[in-house]
This record gives structure tokens, sequence and C-alpha cells, in this order.
């Protein structure tokens, strides 16, 4: 399995084939939501939001053989597409793996350009929420 | 002669660039409108030749600075037609305005059992003052409510006036759907009760011919900032009579006569109601902007967004998935919308990568969203500096988006 730096590394990659154009990065990040795993519709509750201003994101997360497994949804195509490559990028990783992440491809792709701010905003609170998570199944390991 | 739009424009220095490598199409004016050279040159003006604080300077700048803010006010009177300059009070802002009427007026005389009235269509800035002053009084807030089209129900809103209204807090024309109300008849009806009336004229001010006398309103609130002028600037008009009842708004210097430690006079309207320095800059430079307007007319402008609005809804009328949100008859130049299948931040943000900002969300208007049950709109909404080729713009990257999800 690759690690989180590889993951990124081909994510930035992808993203410098598309270039400057926002509006192809955009219809991108829209189309990579659709690989998101179906979410089940009984953990589409209250507690499990991540609450943006206009756009809401589900996120659940479980531990498989010490590995965290994330899963999650949004009422927004373009929140879909960014929940996806947080997913891509830390899903099915040891928890110390996770709260180690220095998710620096965001940054090297401009993301905070392409999204504007509101999103941005949105996007520090789930990868916030997915170390969250992360650090409760470590201290439960460590139990 | 119709207005000439491409000179129009030219003053408007920012709507000449390009945003994510397309020029820009600036269809966001119900949430901010673009300021004109003059507007700029004015604060410039005031800051390279007069600033000083107005009104007891005993100085020449002083009395120049004291002379435009007044001029600004004899120049709102006008604007509004209302009978005197006393009755223009600057503000922060209609949301300022509204809040002054609620914490003075409202404190004064509304009490227990008394009812004020707004409308579903409100704007919070209309609700939640509202709510404030009747927790606080025990009074009762009610709502009156609208047809599908966003039209408010008139029969059901004489069946809600009563001997108890004491305030009926309407809009004029409403930010998220663009529907006009018939406010003459709703102030006519409120006064035959012996209610007083709150027009939140933030989005008509600008659009259409406002005349206070023949609407006899008691109270209208608007920004200046949505009329080409500066930011962080409103008005409140009152009726001398309703003003001179109403206890001041903030203590301080301004709007005192005689202080001692025993006891304070108030100074006369408006200063009563102008506690410490103003934004002397922005007030003196909203006169160039309600020049700007009166200049050009507002019967043109009307006529020129009124034709905007009739192109845009020809074009988007055939797109599939399209979904027009307000539908009334009287409308100012406000499109809001929704495509089948596709929320309505996504829209508005690949709208932006084509160079056209728009404004999604709940536009300030929770339960009327909730009416419609709708989490919010897209809304591109007009000024006199658009033109019909930025409308087939819209309409263009409308279609291109809708199609992603309506085959």
């Amino acid at each position: 399995m690759s690690t989180i730096k590889e993951v990124q590394d081909e994510i930035i990659s992808e993203f410098e084939i598309l270039g400057d154009d926002k509006e192809s990065t955009i219809f991108y990040i829209m189309e990579l939501g659709g690989n998101l795993k179906p979410f089940p519709e009984s953990e589409r509750t209250e507690e499990n939001i991540i609450k943006g201003c206009q756009s809401k994101v589900w996120l659940i997360a479980d531990e498989k053989d010490g590995k965290v497994q994330f899963q999650a949804d949004s009422n927004t195509d373009i929140t879909k597409g960014l929940i996806s490559l947080l997913i891509r990028v830390l899903d099915n990783r040891r928890p110390e793996e996770i709260l180690r992440a220095d998710l620096d491809f965001i940054q090297k792709i401009g993301m905070g350009g392409i999204i504007g701010s509101q999103r941005s905003n949105g996007l520090a609170a789930m990868i916030k929420q997915m170390k969250l998570y992360a650090m409760a199944f470590q201290t439960k390991q460590n139990a | 002669m119709s207005l000439n739009i491409d000179q129009i424009r030219g003053l408007f220095p920012v709507l000449h660039q390009e945003v994510h490598g397309k020029p820009l199409i600036y269809f966001d004016n119900a949430a901010t409108t673009q300021k004109p050279k003059a507007v700029l040159k004015s604060l410039q003006d005031y800051y390279e030749k007069d600033n000083s604080n107005i009104h007891r300077g005993a100085h020449a700048l002083a009395d120049r600075a004291t002379r435009y803010y007044e001029e600004t006010r004899e120049a709102a009177k006008d604007f509004i037609g209302a009978r005197e300059a006393a009755e223009i009070i600057f503000t922060k802002g209609t949301t300022e305005s509204i809040n002054l009427v609620a914490q003075t007026f409202g404190r004064k005389f509304i009490g227990k059992g008394d009812e004020i009235i707004i409308s579903t269509m409100e704007h919070h800035s209309n609700i939640v003052p509202w709510q404030m002053v009747c927790e606080e009084k025990g009074a009762t807030l009610k709502v009156i409510p609208i047809n599908e089209a966003g039209e408010i129900l008139f029969e059901e809103f004489e069946k809600l006036l009563t001997p108890n209204t004491k305030l009926v807090s309407i809009v004029h024309a409403s930010n998220a759907l663009g529907t006009i109300n018939p406010v003459k008849k709703i102030i006519d009806a409120a006064h035959a009760v012996g209610s007083k009336v709150l027009l939140d004229g933030a989005q008509s001010t600008s659009h259409l011919d406002i005349d206070v006398l023949d609407l006899n309103c008691d109270f209208l609130a608007f920004s200046a900032h949505k009329l080409y002028g500066p930011t962080g600037l409103g008005v409140l008009y009152g009726k001398r009579e309703v003003l001179e009842e109403m206890p001041p708004f903030l203590g301080g210097g301004e709007m005192i006569k005689e202080v001692t430690f025993e006891k304070t006079t108030y100074n006369e309207i408006p200063f009563k109601f102008e506690a410490g320095t103003p934004n002397i800059a922005d007030v003196i430079a909203f006169k160039a902007a309600l020049d700007f307007i009166q200049g050009l007319s507002k019967t043109k402008i009307r006529a020129h967004e009124d034709g905007l609005l009739a192109h845009a809804n020809e074009l988007m009328k055939n797109i599939k998935g399209f979904i027009p949100v307000g539908i009334a008859n009287e409308k100012v130049s406000v499109l809001s919308f929704n495509i089948n299948g596709m929320h309505p931040f996504d829209v508005g943000q690949m709208l932006d990568a084509k160079g056209i900002a728009v404004r999604t969300g709940h536009h300030c208007t929770q339960p009327l969203m909730k009416r419609f049950g709708i989490e919010g709109t897209v809304r591109a909404s007009f000024a006199v500096y658009n033109t019909k080729s930025e409308i087939e713009r819209l309409a263009e990257g409308v279609a291109q988006i809708a199609r992603l999800k309506n085959k």
C-alpha cells in the first residue's frame, strides 16, 4: 500500500494536468465525489454532521485490524469530491499515521483558490474530525 | 432616450477585470452594488481636503465637512421625498435602522399583549429585532403568509390586523425573491387600525421611485451600499412626530442638549439619534451616489433592469432542470433559482469559475426557504450597469451546468 506522501503526490500530479483552468478543476473535483461508497442511511444523523455554512458533511469512522475506516457523504457534489480526496489519503491507515499526516497536497494544488474560503473552512473541519476519530481509536488501542 | 450602458460601465472601475481568466460578470447586486468613480473621488477628496469632525469645530475644515455632511442629508430627503432633512437619520445600515426603531419605538410603545406583524419573506434583520422586543415586552409576532409565487396574501394580512397591532414591519422588495409588495395598500390598512408601519427599503430604494409622503409610511430603512454608495452607512427615515416621541437610541456626544450629572436633556432630531462621531466620509460620498442615480433617473434604471430580468426569464425558461423560485407579478431585478439535482452552492461555485458572481444560500431568509421547502437558491441580481450579453452568458452557463444532472 502506498504511503500518505505517495498518495498525496499522485493527487498533486493529477491536478497539475488540469492546469490553471478553474472550471475543469471544479468539474474534476465533482467527479471524484462519485468514488465515495454509498453512505449508510442509518448513519445520516445530526450527530454525524460536520456543519459548514452552506454544505453538510456526514462522517463516520470504524476500526478494522487496527486501521481506521472512514465513510462520508455530503449534500453538495463539490464537497463530496473534497471528502473523497481526504478519504483516499487517510482511509485504512493506523491512527498514528493519520495523526502524523501533514496534508500538504491541499496547499500544493492551491485548493484555497479553487474552492474559496467558505469551503476551505469546511475542509479544515473535516480534517480535524478525521484526526479526532484517529485520536479516539489510538486511545482505545493503547488502553 | 434610454441609458447608454457602455458609458455607465465606464464609470465603474471594478467591472473591468478578469476573474479566473474570464471577464467578470457581477450579478450580486442585491448584496451590494459597485461604486462609481464619483463616489470614490468624493471619499478621497474628503480625506485629502476636508477631514475634520463635524458640527462643533470652530474652523474652516469643520465648517466644510459639516456643510457637505448636511448636504447629503438634504439629498437623501429629496431622494425619498421626505418633508424635511431632520427626518433623515444616518445609521450603519438597514439593520441598524430597524434595530434603532425596535430599541426606541419598540421599547416605549409596545407592551404586553400588543402585536407586531411581519411577513414570511423578511430578511433576518427584520425578524430578529422584533423577536427581541416581543420577548422582552410579552408582545406577539404575527407573520403574513405568502403564495407559491412568493406574493403576500393580502386578505390574510387584513385578518391579522387588530386594535392591538402596534407595528407592521415589512419588506418593500424581497431580497431573496425580488417580489415587490403592495406596500401602499398594506400601510393604509395598518393605519386604519392605528398601527405604525416600517418599510424595509434595502432592496427597493435602488430600483423603485420612492415617495414616503405618498406611501405614508412611518419609517423607511435603507442602506447606502446597495445604492452605489459606500458600505457601513444607512438611513432611517421617520416622520417627525413619531421620531420626536421616541427616546434616544445610543447615549453619548452629539445627541445631547445639555448634560449635568443630575440630568441630561436630549438634542433635537435627527441629532438625538446620531450619538458619537458619525461615518462622515461615507455620508459625504453617499451624495455622489445619490446624484449618480438621480442623474440617470430611476424610471430609466428600472426600465433597463426590467428588460434584463425579462431577457433572463425568457432564456432560462427552456433550460431543462431550471427551477425559478419567486415568480411574483411585480418584481425588482432579482432572479432566484435552483437547478434540479444540484446544490445551489455548487452551482454558484461553477458560475464563479465562469467569471459570473452570484449569491447562493438562504439569503438571510431561512423561514422563507423553509416555506418553499428548500435549503437555498442561486440568486442573480441585476443593476444598471449589467447588459443583455452578460445575461446571455449567464444563461449559457446555467444551461451547461444544468445538463450535468438533467440530460
